[in-house]
């Protein structure tokens, strides 16, 4: 008997794939039921729902993604569907006022056999920028739990579909791009895995006109 | 035969060729890539299965007449305007725009096509929407790349909502002694086009030697276009009875539509050249975008409309 949750997250898959036309491309692995931090680009508040949509059902069925709790908690529509649709990570991004770590709550999943999907740019990027820097949470991230894969997605097209400021969405298709996975090597210094990671990411992006 | 025979008849026809198709292709899988991946059969089977899927999607279109016809062909023209833009260039200042191309443009086409009212779909995209599109980008006031940006976007609803359009529109022809058939002169015009395409593929790769436009589309030889276009036109020909026309005229009508079709093709590969893309886009396995499989169904659909509206209606 399939719940209310999971019709739910079946239209919300549907709805996002035929509006956008999302096709994810594997070029640097294949899907697999593995532990793994899905990072990529993030433009617009619809990356989740395209990133968690286009993964394959049961890829789908374990993946979380972590979302700032401050926009997602507002409103009962918006709530419903972070906790119970896609079962989002909630995370409070002001230090000041956080009563949990997000790092270890990132951890508690990961403990527990999930993936997550997460923006390490820490807000959408509605700069000119191509790729804003990366926070250094992916890396304490990695630095607590060493096996983890981290793969890099690169959304193309999010930004057109849905420009900042605006409600109605522009249906052009998207393409997501899947690269290969990075773990953190021994001994490896912040700075230096975060710009690992950010430089895979920026890899997978189509070249500019 | 009353209409409706000759509707079955031709539908009887259609699934004759394809359960044949089906047949060969099942064939070569098991006997010559003896269920082993093999390329070329394997792409083969797969545009076989997208005819199925085609041909029932437009019978089913037709049980419901001009609305569902309308209906159908708006959707392919949605999917196949969203390729294209997706495609060109654009900034953000083209929000507008491109909102009002798939929102606004694209839906008033095709009712201005379901009412019937020729004197307005006719020009409205060429006149009202080529003048209203600069106007929405110069409120938005970018002007990088402006000219290019701003004629991109009329070029693609030219081909995908314009042209395309002209497919239903000949639902709205009044054709003397063919009252009420008009569906078949849709059916005409996408058997001519498409099965143009698949002859010039078939006679190209049996007979192809020399090419036709090896910059644009290397696959295309003349062998593979005199081959198909003759075939195709004498396919049309005897298809008449489907049409208004008498043999020869409905052969001229399928020359007139092959040739188009032809250069339809080969104008829209260009333009994929340019882009550095090998398929519109992905929606229908083995054929790639819905505009590769329409690229010649869009230059064919306006000048067999207005032919047929000339000298018949």
């Amino acid at each position: 008997m399939p719940t209310l949750e999971t019709l739910s997250a079946y239209a919300l898959c549907v709805f996002t794939k035929a509006l956008t036309g999302a096709r994810m491309l594997w070029v640097g692995c294949a899907p697999a039921v593995t532990t793994r931090v899905y990072y990529a680009n993030h433009n617009s508040h619809g990356d989740f729902a395209l990133i968690w949509a286009c993964l394959p059902d049961d890829l789908r069925e374990r993946t979380r993604p972590v979302a700032g709790a401050d926009y997602w908690l507002k409103g009962k529509l918006r709530t419903y569907i972070a906790k119970r649709v896609i079962r989002a990570v909630l995370i409070d991004r002001n230090p000041e006022t956080r009563t949990e770590d997000p790092i270890k709550q990132m951890a508690e999943v990961v403990d527990h056999g999930d993936s997550l999907i997460v923006f390490p740019e820490g807000t959408r990027n509605t700069t000119e920028e191509t790729l804003l820097p990366f926070k250094s949470g992916i890396y304490h991230l990695a630095h607590t739990r060493p096996d983890a894969e981290f793969v890099p997605v690169w959304i193309e097209n999010a930004r057109r579909v849905m420009p900042k400021g605006k409600l109605l969405p522009v249906p052009l298709l998207c393409t997501l791009t899947v690269g290969a996975p990075i773990t953190l090597a021994p001994g490896e210094e912040r700075d230096a895995f975060v710009a690992r990671t950010r430089d895979a990411l920026l890899a997978l992006r189509p070249p500019e006109e | 035969m009353t209409s409706l025979q000759v509707t079955y008849s031709l539908f009887v026809g259609v699934g004759v060729v394809l359960i044949v198709a089906s047949a060969v292709g099942w064939i070569l899988k098991t006997s010559v890539a003896k269920g082993m991946p093999h390329p070329t059969i394997d792409n083969l089977n797969a545009r076989i299965k997208a005819w199925w899927v085609m041909v029932l999607v437009i019978s089913l279109a037709f049980l419901f007449g001009r609305p569902g016809v309308i209906l159908l062909f708006a959707f392919i023209s949605f999917f196949a305007l969203r390729e294209f833009l997706t495609l060109t260039y654009t900034r953000s200042a083209d929000y507008l725009a491109l909102a009002a191309a798939f929102f606004v443009v694209l839906p008033a086409q095709y009712i201005l096509v379901y009412i019937g009212w020729y004197g307005l779909y006719s020009i409205f995209i060429p006149v009202y929407v080529f003048l209203l599109l600069p106007i929405l980008e110069v409120v938005a006031g970018d002007t990088k790349r402006f000219l290019e940006r701003t004629s991109k976007i009329q070029w693609g609803l030219m081909v995908c909502v314009f042209c395309i359009s002209h497919v239903p529109a000949l639902l709205t022809l009044d054709i003397a002694g063919y009252e009420g058939r008009n569906l078949l002169l849709i059916a005409f015009l996408v058997i001519v086009v498409q099965s143009s395409d698949v002859l010039q593929y078939v006679w190209g790769k049996l007979f192809g030697k020399h090419k036709l436009a090896p910059e644009v589309s290397p696959s295309k030889t003349i062998e593979g276009l005199v081959g198909g276009v003759l075939s195709a036109t004498a396919l049309g020909a005897a298809l008449w009875w489907i049409t208004p026309f008498n043999p020869w005229q409905a052969g001229l009508m399928a020359l007139a539509v092959n040739v188009m079709g032809f250069f339809g093709g080969l104008v829209m590969s260009a333009i994929k050249r340019d882009r550095g893309v090998k398929d519109w886009g992905h929606m229908i396995e083995g054929h790639g975008g819905m505009l590769d499989r329409l690229d010649s169904v869009v230059f064919a659909a306006p000048i067999f409309f207005h032919l047929t509206r000339y000298w018949w209606a």
